[in-house]
């Protein structure tokens, strides 16, 4: 497909992917401001302000209280006739939801979207055993066919423009081309509907649980949630261990956060909640119900000073209005999670700090993402350590340590530093040939800025230098 | 936050930090600071041995590298403020005034004793148009330039410092043809050494940045930061583009040409009152 990024490839490889598509930055433009601007009118109506602090104030608590919200969790989901796994990384994850599958003779897994089982690569797991697993969102039902990862938190497919959709749906589903979405979308239907009678196992994640209840709940436009929680014999939910909330209030405070900074909804089409399998006078439900808890990561992340992080509620608000996002889309992020949040949780979770280091770079700072959060995190400083991470775990170039020490030590030394600034003018005086002209063309590492950018040649008279003479005093010799 | 201090008679003298860029690259903002300031009555000091804020290495992760460089801000300024040879620290640009009034305080957080002073100089630490603005409430002199003229929100004076206004609101009277453009508060994609660790990303940004200064017509863009308008001037120039990126300061110092001269003293500043309305000169452009 032509517009593909390999999100196996170098971060530079991406994102010259990513840079080389003539249509995608436009695509997610449009998309991102239409979300922001929905957002912006749902909020509009009430306080934001104060529900951003109300939710903020929750999750704090939350995270303060997490062991004993956790266990109580447990109590409940048991009392209510489940089951409750706790898996200390995405391999431990993936090895319980293997085995309750064996168990069950599951043969066809039904999926509604979940972040939480795209972080540990589920489905690649569960294909190893040769059980299917069907997508049933639409946009992750895209994405699955296209053999992608979802590009974008909360709308997975974001990147894809209706034609391509319409080319892929016309190459895998033998389906007319057709620019109409309600056809796409009704053809997908069809397919989907097979699916769901058919499975063995449904699988979702969580937006979010309630301890006191043991309660997991799950936030969908499309009925697709529903039917995965209730029509296969078993029903697994696979979550991170921070989506606990605990009171069903604040389930509700935070639906209504998610919901408005998501996609500018009031409510959503459905929200299904799932307290326990079902009981003898259900007339539906799941025989089972199992519950993954999942840390992957996410416990050392509140230890080292990250825990911040961790009351992210996935709304997507921050990729929304993220300009890098918009250039390089989520796939130039090369993970599961992307935009700002996606740079911040990428390297911590699961340890891929390495693997990673370029995405905690990968930002200018602009904080239109920390203004965007329904709960405020901090994602310009959570940048920031990162970055100091990197640098302290001496994990960026040599060159550049050298370059930002000698420049430490110029620039608090006056003397040196007056030297430095004359001996640069001489410099692009001489790379510009003595003449006037901006510099198209400096030296190694800074010739990136002069690729597509001219520089300024340094002023004849420096300001201090000015200062020097209007003032009439004799100052420093410069 | 920082607290701000309140002025009960509103500054006589101040201290420029004129920050490492302005002195090297961009004597004519300085220049421009000084006389915006001055045309106010207002006494500029410069201390010589100031140097530079330590931002692109903060902002890298370089942390241990900027700590010296906070020091030294502290040891040039605060001799100055302690003694009342200035009452207020003024810089012409966003990001070096969040360096040296939020991030130098975190990058002191161990450093009891230069933390005190690094906070007391952060109390009086004023972005340009925010000083001129809040602190001075000050009405400048009919500004000058050819053409219309589009304000852009530097990243780190709207969302570190949440100034706003201030600039808007100054030009929105300095009599220059403002238009609006669609997103003046994205970012342009500058970002210190992201422009040149990530240039494609910061390019495109640039140019997303571009169309959008294009749409409106505009002949000059404004902002309040040099560094944001290296990199879009650095684009516009590449590119051959009409339109030319200035700081806000020059742009607000600009004067017809009969109105010109240099404004060494506030006596001399009285010259040009804000009565005197010349017509504004079509000609070229300084650029
Ligand atoms: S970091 Fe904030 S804005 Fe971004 S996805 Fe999480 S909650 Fe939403």
């Amino acid at each position: 497909m032509r517009s593909r990024i390999d999100i196996e490839a170098p971060f530079k490889t991406r994102v010259k992917q990513a840079v080389a598509n003539p249509t995608l930055a436009d695509t997610l433009t449009r998309a991102t401001l239409h979300l922001k601007e929905q957002k912006r009118l749902s909020l509009e109506e009430l306080e934001a302000q104060r529900l951003r602090d109300q939710m903020r104030q929750m999750k704090a608590h939350t995270l303060r209280n997490l062991p004993e919200l956790l266990e109580r969790f447990e109590h409940n989901v048991v009392m209510n006739g489940g089951r409750v796994h706790w898996a200390e990384d995405a391999d431990e994850a993936n090895r319980i939801i293997g085995e309750l599958a064996e168990q069950h003779d599951v043969r066809k897994v039904v999926k509604s979207k979940s972040m939480a089982t795209e972080e540990i690569h589920l489905n690649h797991h569960l294909e190893a055993k040769g059980i299917t697993c069907v997508e049933t969102d639409l946009g992750e039902y895209i994405i699955q066919l296209a053999e992608e990862i979802p590009s974008h938190i909360v709308a997975p497919v974001i990147h894809k423009r209706i034609d391509e959709i319409s080319d892929l749906f016309a190459e895998k589903l033998s389906m007319p081309r057709t620019l109409d979405p309600q056809a796409l979308c009704a053809r997908a239907r069809v397919e989907l509907r097979q699916e769901f009678l058919s499975a063995d196992m449904g699988i979702s994640g969580c937006n979010f649980a309630i301890a006191d209840t043991g309660t997991v709940c799950i936030v969908t436009n499309e009925g697709n949630g529903r039917m995965v929680s209730t029509l296969p014999r078993v029903y697994v939910a696979v979550m991170g261990i921070e989506k606990l909330v605990p009171t069903p209030q604040d389930a509700f405070l935070q639906y209504q956060s998610l919901t408005r900074s998501a996609t500018g909804q009031r409510v959503t089409v459905y929200l299904s909640m799932t307290s326990g399998p079902k009981r003898l006078e259900d007339v539906d439900g799941p025989e089972e119900f199992h519950v993954v808890l999942m840390d992957n990561g996410r416990s050392r992340m509140l230890a080292d000073g990250y825990g911040e992080s961790l009351m992210c509620i996935r709304c997507g608000a921050c990729l929304n209005v993220c300009p890098v996002y918009r250039q390089i889309s989520g796939h130039g992020y090369g993970n599961t999670y992307s935009g700002p949040i996606g740079a911040v949780i990428s390297p911590l979770l699961s340890e891929e700090m390495v693997r990673n280091k370029d995405l905690p770079y990968a930002s200018t700072l602009c904080g239109a993402c920390r203004d965007a959060c329904p709960v405020q995190i901090d994602l310009p400083k959570m940048l920031l350590n990162l970055r100091h991470d990197l640098v302290s775990g001496k994990h960026m170039p040599g060159a550049e340590r050298r370059a930002m020490q000698g420049f430490a030590g110029v620039a608090s030394r006056p003397a040196a530093y007056r030297g430095t600034a004359r001996a640069a003018r001489t410099g692009t005086r001489l790379l510009s040939g003595f003449g006037d002209r901006n510099l198209r063309r400096l030296p190694p590492p800074l010739h990136h800025w002069t690729r597509q950018r001219d520089f300024p040649l340094m002023a004849k008279q420096s300001f201090r230098e000015w200062w020097t003479k209007r003032s009439g005093t004799r100052g420093p010799a410069t | 936050m920082q607290h701000k201090k309140q002025f009960e008679q509103p500054p006589r003298r101040v201290a420029l930090f004129v920050t490492c860029m302005v002195d090297m690259i961009y004597p004519q903002v300085g220049r421009a600071a000084v006389q915006l300031l001055e045309e106010q009555g207002v006494e500029v000091v410069f201390p010589e041995d100031q140097t530079c804020c330590g931002q692109p290495a903060f902002n890298s992760g370089y942390h241990d590298e900027a700590v010296p460089l906070a020091r030294h801000f502290v040891d040039v300024f605060h001799p100055l403020i302690a003694s009342g040879q200035a009452e207020a620290i003024v810089l012409p640009s966003g990001s070096c005034a969040t360096m040296t009034s939020h991030f130098h305080l975190e990058l002191l957080e161990n450093d009891p004793a230069y933390l005190k002073r690094s906070e007391e100089l952060a109390a009086v630490t004023f972005e340009l148009t925010e000083f001129l603005v809040d602190v001075l409430e000050a009405r400048l002199p009919e500004a000058s330039l050819p053409g219309k003229v589009v304000y852009h929100a530097c990243c780190h004076l709207l969302r570190e410092l949440h100034i706003d206004a201030q600039p808007r609101s100054l030009l929105a009277e300095s009599g220059l043809d403002m238009v609006d453009m669609a997103g003046s508060d994205e970012c342009c994609g500058f970002g210190g050494l992201f422009a040149v660790k990530n240039e494609p990303i910061s390019v495109a940004m640039g140019n997303a940045k571009l169309t959008s200064i294009e749409a409106c017509g505009a002949d000059h863009v404004v902002m309040c930061d040099v560094s944001c308008m290296t990199h879009l001037q650095g684009l516009l120039q590449r590119q051959d583009r009409r339109c030319r990126a200035m700081h806000i300061a020059e742009a607000l110092a600009s004067r017809h040409p009969k109105a010109k001269g240099e404004f060494n003293t506030p006596a001399q500043s009285k010259a040009l009152d804000v009565g005197d309305r010349p017509r504004r000169w079509q000609d070229v452009g300084t650029n």
